[in-house]
C-alpha cells in the first residue's frame, strides 16, 4: 500500500481528520446531533463554519432521524450534504437510511463504531453499522486517520458517479481511531478541488420543473423497477470504487486497493479476514509469525457494500484455510462478514472456513486470541467461535 | 369585481381524494395563496395517496415525499440548501396531517419552529389517522368513536381533550401562528400573506374537515367546518409576534349543533355534550384573556 507516500503534515484524531475531509470536500450542509464518540467531528465542523472556514450551513437538529432528514431534503435541494453519528444514533436513523438510498441521494456520513446497549457502552463494536447492511448505503471500514479522510473524498466521487447515486457510510472504530492522534497528510484543497469536482445534481428542486420526489407506486408500477436498478447501481459500484481508488492513487499516492487490502497473502497458506483496526493488530500478528516460519496472511475487509464477493474468492483461491473475525453479533446466527464469506465461496471454493466473534462491547482482541484464531484456521476448525471472553474461550 | 381568492390553479383535476375532502381544498387554497414558487414536503399521511401514483401528480409545484416524522426536519434542510444557492423566495412548506404533526413529528416540528428557519408549516388537521382508516390521533377530540377508540358495551370513545399544536407553538414562542378552516378561504388566505411577511417560522392549523372519518355527508364539509367555528369547538385565531387575536363569529350556535351532524359523536349523551360544552367554554375563556394579556403594551 501507499506506494508514493506523501510527507506528513499534521496529527489529527480520526474525528478530526474526518472533518478536515469534509472541509476538503467542500460540503455544503451539515445536520447532526451529538454522541458519544461522534461529537468531536460535528464539534470541529461547527468551528470550522464559526471560523468561516468552510462555506456550509450547519443545523444543529433535535435527533439523528431529524439529522439525516435534514441532510437528505439539502441533498435534493442540490447541495453536498453530510452527517456523522454513533451507535444508537445511527440505529434511530435506520428509516432515513432507507429513504436517502431510495431517493437515490448520494450522502456521505460518518460513522464511528459504537456497541449498542444494554448495558450502556460507548467503545467501539460494528454491530450498529452491520444492522445497517441492507439500507442501500455503501459501507467503508477504515483502518487508519489517514484512511478516515481519503474516505470522505473518495465517498463523494462514488456516491456522484452517475452509475452509482447511492450513499456511502464510512466507519471508524470508537477510541482507537476516533479519539487518538496519528500523523495525517492533509491534501491541498487545489488537489481535491482537481480530483472531486463540485456537485451537479441532475434532478434536484426547481420550481421551474415541478416533479415529485418519493411519491408511491402500485405493485403494478415503477416499484421492483426501481429497486433492482438500485441493486444493480450497488452491483456495478464495484467497478467505480475499483477506478476511484485507483484515480485517488494517481493522484494522491496512496492506494487502498479497492474493495480489499492484501496483507503477507502471496504465498499465504491460511488467512484471516479481518476488518476495522482490528486488521492492524492482526497484520502484527501476521509479521510475527511469518517470523516463525509460519505462512500466514490477512485480507482487510474495506467495503462491507457493496460486499467484494469476487476479490474474497480471487484472493482465497490458493488458501489451505480461512477464518473470519466479526466484531458484531447476529444472535442466533453467525458473523455477518462470516456469513458473506460462506455465501461467496459457495460452490466457488471447499476450502473450510473458521467463523470468530471477538472484542464485543470494544473490549481488547489481544495477541494471543489472535495467535489462537490462527491455530484454529491452521487446524480446519470450521464453526463459529467466541474468542476473548471470560470462561476462557 | 375582483376576485376574493386568486384564481390561478395549482392543483390539477384528477386527484385521488375522498369526495368532500377538506385537506384537498386546504392544499388548494394554500398553494393559491402562495403561489408558483413553492416546494411542499408531505410525509406519510392522506396527500402522500391524494396526488396519486407514480409517475402522476396532481400539484404544479415540486413535492418531497418523506417519511412519518420528518416534516419538520426535511423543510429544514430544503430551506438552507435552496437559500445557499440564492433561492430565497422559494416558498418552502411542509404539509402534514394532525397524526404527522401532533403525535409522530412534534418533536421535529418543534426543532424546525425553534431554530427559526424561514418556513411554512401548514398542519390539515382531520382529527385522526383518517389515511390508515380512522384511528385515534392527540388531536382527536373528546368524545370522538375512531377505530381505535370504538364503541361497543365499553363506550371507549375518546376520553381526553384534543391536543390542539397552534396552542402549543404558540407557548414556544413561533413568530406566525393561526387557526383557520376551510369553510373561510378568504380568512386563510389573508392568514398567509400576513405569515409570508415573516421571515421565520410560521405555523398554521387547518381544521380539514373529513367525511370519511367523521360521519357526515361529504357535499357538508363546508358547513362542519363552519359550524366548528361557529360552536367555539375550532376558534379562529391569529398569533402574531407575540400578540393572539381571536375572531369573534358574528353568529354563535351551540357544541351540540355541531356535534349532531358527525356520526362520530352520535353515542354521545346529554352529559358528555355538556362536558364538551364546558371544555369548549373554558378554552374560549382561556384565549380571550391571553388576547387581552399580549395586547397590553410591553414594559
Amino acid at each position: 500500500m501507499q506506494s508514493a507516500q506523501r510527507k506528513y503534515n499534521a496529527i489529527l484524531t480520526g474525528n478530526d481528520a474526518v472533518a478536515v475531509g469534509a472541509k476538503l470536500a467542500r460540503v455544503g450542509f451539515i445536520s447532526a446531533y451529538p454522541i458519544t464518540p461522534q461529537t468531536t467531528i460535528v464539534e470541529k465542523l461547527a468551528e470550522m463554519v464559526a471560523n468561516r472556514e468552510i462555506q456550509a450551513r450547519y443545523v444543529e437538529v433535535e435527533s439523528e432521524h431529524s439529522a439525516l432528514a435534514a441532510t437528505f431534503a439539502s441533498e435534493l435541494a442540490g447541495i453536498r450534504s453530510y452527517t456523522a453519528t454513533s451507535s444508537h444514533g445511527l440505529l434511530y436513523m435506520h428509516e432515513m437510511l432507507h429513504w436517502t438510498a431510495g431517493m437515490r441521494l448520494p450522502v456521505v456520513m460518518s460513522v464511528v463504531n459504537r456497541a449498542l446497549g444494554p448495558p450502556w457502552n460507548i467503545w467501539t463494536e460494528q454491530t450498529d453499522t452491520m444492522n445497517q447492511k441492507d439500507t442501500g448505503w455503501m459501507q467503508v471500514y477504515c483502518e487508519s486517520n489517514q484512511e478516515a479522510l481519503d474516505t470522505i473524498l473518495m465517498g463523494y466521487r462514488i456516491a456522484e458517479s452517475e452509475k452509482v447515486m447511492l450513499p456511502l457510510m464510512s466507519m471508524e472504530d470508537a477510541f482507537v481511531l476516533s479519539h487518538t492522534s496519528e500523523p495525517v497528510s492533509i491534501p491541498d484543497q487545489e488537489e481535491v478541488d482537481g480530483f472531486l469536482p463540485p456537485l451537479d445534481l441532475k434532478f434536484r428542486i426547481d420550481t421551474n420543473n415541478p416533479m415529485g420526489y418519493g411519491s408511491y407506486s402500485t405493485p403494478d408500477g415503477p416499484f421492483m423497477e426501481l429497486k433492482k436498478d438500485m441493486i444493480e447501481s450497488m452491483k456495478n459500484s464495484k467497478n467505480t470504487i475499483r477506478e476511484v481508488t485507483r484515480n485517488f492513487a494517481e493522484a494522491f499516492g496512496r492506494d487502498y486497493s479497492g474493495l480489499i487490502e492484501e496483507y503477507a497473502m502471496d504465498d499465504a497458506d491460511y488467512a484471516l479476514i479481518a476488518s476495522g483496526t482490528l486488521a492492524s493488530t492482526g497484520k502484527y500478528v501476521v509479521g510475527k509469525m511469518r517470523e516463525a516460519g509460519r505462512k500466514v496472511g490477512l485480507i482487510r475487509l474495506r467495503f462491507f457494500r457493496p460486499f467484494p464477493d469476487e476479490e474474497i474468492v480471487k484472493a482465497t483461491k490458493n488458501l489451505k484455510g480461512v477464518g473470519v473475525l466479526d466484531r458484531s453479533v447476529s444472535y442466533g446466527s453467525s458473523g455477518s462478514i462470516a456469513n458473506e464469506v460462506k455465501s461467496s465461496l459457495y460452490e466457488k471454493s471447499s476450502i473450510p472456513v473458521t467463523g470468530f466473534v471477538a472484542g464485543l462491547g470494544g473490549r481488547d482482541v489481544r495477541i494471543e486470541e489472535f495467535e489462537k484464531m490462527f491455530d484454529y484456521i491452521e487446524k480446519g476448525k470450521t464453526g463459529n467461535y467466541f474468542i476473548g471472553d471470560r470462561e476462557g474461550n | 369585481m375582483p376576485f376574493s381568492i386568486p384564481t390561478e390553479e395549482f392543483m390539477e383535476p384528477g386527484h385521488t381524494a375522498c369526495h368532500g375532502c377538506g385537506a384537498t381544498l386546504a392544499m388548494r387554497y394554500v398553494l393559491k395563496a402562495l403561489g408558483k414558487n413553492t416546494v411542499v414536503s408531505v410525509p406519510a399521511s392522506c396527500w402522500a395517496v391524494i396526488p396519486g401514483a407514480m409517475p402522476y401528480r396532481t400539484l404544479d409545484v415540486p413535492m418531497v415525499y418523506t417519511p412519518f416524522a420528518a416534516t419538520g426536519a426535511s423543510i429544514s434542510g430544503l430551506r438552507e440548501a435552496l437559500d445557499i444557492q440564492g433561492k430565497e423566495d422559494y416558498n418552502v412548506v411542509g404539509f402534514a396531517g394532525d397524526g404527522g404533526t401532533a403525535d409522530i413529528g412534534l418533536q421535529s416540528l418543534s426543532g424546525a419552529m425553534e431554530r427559526g428557519h424561514n418556513v411554512f408549516y401548514i398542519m390539515y388537521d382531520n382529527e385522526g389517522y383518517m389515511n390508515t382508516g380512522v384511528q385515534r390521533s392527540g388531536s382527536t377530540p373528546y368524545g370522538a368513536e375512531t377505530t381505535t377508540t370504538p364503541v361497543g358495551k365499553e363506550r371507549n370513545f375518546k376520553r381526553q381533550n384534543k391536543k390542539v399544536v397552534a396552542d402549543i407553538m404558540m407557548a414556544q414562542g413561533v413568530p406566525y401562528v393561526a387557526t383557520a378552516t376551510i369553510a373561510y378561504p378568504e380568512d386563510l388566505i389573508r392568514k398567509l400573506d400576513n405569515a409570508r411577511k415573516i421571515h421565520g417560522p410560521k405555523f398554521i392549523q387547518v381544521l380539514a374537515t373529513c367525511p370519511t372519518g367523521w360521519y357526515y355527508p361529504p357535499e357538508k364539509s363546508v358547513e362542519v367546518s363552519r359550524l366548528a367555528v361557529q360552536s367555539g369547538v375550532f376558534p379562529l385565531y391569529e398569533f402574531q409576534n407575540g400578540v393572539l387575536r381571536v375572531s369573534k363569529p358574528s353568529k354563535t350556535v351551540e357544541v351540540r349543533e355541531y356535534l349532531s351532524m358527525q356520526g362520530r359523536f352520535s353515542h354521545l349523551n346529554d352529559e358528555d355534550i355538556a362536558q364538551l360544552q364546558e371544555y369548549v367554554n373554558q378554552r374560549m375563556t382561556m384565549l380571550l384573556e391571553k388576547e387581552k394579556d399580549t395586547a397590553k403594551p410591553g414594559p
